[in-house]
């Protein structure tokens, strides 16, 4: 019999507020790279105006973890929940600035010609949305192996960033007059990058939930 | 023996030696088990809680180390008991001896209705100590040990039953280290006293045990928490009878428990 049930249910609550701010991030990233695609600036005046409500639901969930901390005494699980939900809500509102940087990169770019037809950078958005998505999908079902398997795909964005990084500088070699906009596009691709890096800072903490170790797991190249 | 490497909440007590031991003990009372199979290594000068649900032998399970379980008609103990090594229910053991080591502290503080100087006297006069000379020193310190001489240095005279609970419960703490014992235990002292009368023994509980074993057994949690260096976790089994669950530093009993049932108890999902 669960005798705890206030308690618990805020407890529940809680990490439903996560999932939810969660996909308000997950929204933003890859809304981010429609409005570079589409070169969409009223999209991307959305994206940073949406960045204050991702803000206030951190504070809010932030909020709703020290009252619980400071009236119900968590211990155990309940607590390392607390904790790790803390440091997560941290990198997904950082995930979420990052969604922001790429809008303001966009309304940077302006009505400038593109500079090639944009393959990567729209790959490495997915690929950090989805890692994000997986990783509160781990969070929810306590799933440190999940957790684990999120963290060791990071590479894949690493490797295309390398590529990004690569095919710009030939760009600017070749056409000094391209720099300014191959350097914005550079700004895009680090963005996602430091994303999914910082999805896989969520994955430790949720190996750290499940299992009370905390272990640095992912050494990133950048 | 040295208990292995832990690292507790408040204090390293890695290398302290083992103080108490049981191994495999049983207790009955008639024909009802009330403890089954119990081994454990209590580390010297730190302190150790016992949590568990009501009715799990808690209090008989401290009761062990005193032989206090021997008042108890019945009462019969399986299996082996150790201070400093030796065997406690051994035939050769003079109880008194042992009682003088081994003090014990009570739920509701039980002042004797006698003065306060008298109180903390009794213990020693027990044990042949008459100057009064004498009886004054070990009173002071006693009284300063139990935090309680700045409170009581110009009441002596007066009746115990006037103080208030939380030094009435301090008092007794006070009887007890009169007669200096190795180990003290402590069954559920607080729960009769205020919040800031909890804390205030909980910080003389941390003094004494840079000398003394602790032992406390407690249904707060958060007190085991805050105060204690190793925890054990009893439940009961479905004959009623008290098991160990699980062992261990505090700070980690409490923040990544190895047993689901000790999960399950300090996180509420069962009572």
């Amino acid at each position: 019999m669960e005798i705890r049930t206030i308690f618990h249910n805020k407890l529940r609550e809680i990490q439903d507020d996560v999932l939810a701010m969660g996909s308000m991030v997950e929204k933003a990233t890859n809304r981010s790279i429609e409005a570079l695609k589409e070169r969409d600036i009223e999209k991307a005046h959305e994206i940073i105006a949406d960045d204050l409500k991702i803000n206030r639901q951190r504070f809010n969930i932030e909020e709703k973890c020290v009252q619980l901390i400071a009236t119900q005494q968590p211990m155990a699980s309940d607590l390392r929940t607390i904790i790790s939900v803390l440091y997560i809500i941290t990198e997904i509102e950082r995930i979420g600035d990052h969604a922001e940087g790429i809008a303001k990169i966009v309304v940077m770019i302006g009505d400038e010609p593109p500079l090639k037809p944009l393959v990567d950078l729209p790959l490495m958005a997915k690929k950090a949305a989805d890692m994000l998505h997986r990783s509160l999908d781990a969070f929810i079902n306590r799933d440190a192996d999940a957790a684990k398997q999120i963290v060791s795909e990071d590479d894949e964005v690493d490797n295309l960033y390398d590529q990004v990084f690569r095919e710009l500088l030939t760009f600017m070699a070749e056409d000094p007059k391209t720099i300014t906009r191959a350097t914005r596009l550079i700004w895009v691709a680090h963005n996602l990058e430091r994303s999914a890096d910082r999805v896989t800072n969520i994955c430790e903490r949720v190996v750290y939930m499940v299992t009370g170790k905390m272990e640095e797991m992912n050494i990133s190249k950048y | 023996m040295k208990m292995n490497s832990i690292l507790s909440n408040n204090k390293a007590v890695g290398q302290n030696e083992t103080k108490l031991r049981t191994e495999a003990v049983s207790l009955y009372y008639g024909n009802f088990q009330a403890l089954r199979n119990i081994s454990l290594e209590i580390p010297e000068r730190a302190i150790t809680a016992i949590i568990g649900p009501s009715g799990c032998g808690k209090s008989s399970f401290i009761r062990l180390f005193n032989r206090m379980n021997d008042l108890i008609i019945g009462a019969r103990v399986k299996g082996q008991v150790e201070l400093d090594g030796i065997p406690i229910y051994d035939t050769t053991i003079d109880v008194v001896e042992l009682r003088k080591r081994v003090g014990m502290v009570f739920q509701k503080p039980n002042p004797f209705p006698m003065s306060v100087f008298e109180n903390v006297a009794f213990g020693p006069r027990r044990h042949g100590i008459n100057k009064i000379g004498e009886l004054e020193e070990i009173i002071k310190r006693s009284l300063h040990q139990a935090a309680l001489w700045d409170d009581v240095k110009d009441k002596l005279g007066q009746s115990a039953l006037s103080l208030s609970g939380g030094q009435q419960q301090r008092l007794c703490i006070a009887r007890v280290l009169a007669v200096e014992p190795e180990v003290i235990l402590m069954d559920e002292p607080c729960s009769a006293l205020d919040p800031v009368a909890t804390l205030k023994i909980e910080d003389l509980m941390r003094n004494l045990a840079q000398k003394y074993t602790i032992i406390i057994v407690t249904h707060n949690m958060q007190q085991a928490a805050r105060a204690s260096d190793m925890s054990a976790f009893f439940m009961m089994e479905e004959d009623r009878a008290g098991v160990l669950v699980e062992y261990g530093p505090t700070s980690e009993l409490f923040t990544n428990p190895k047993d689901k049932r000790t999960e399950d108890y300090i996180t509420g999902r069962f009572g």
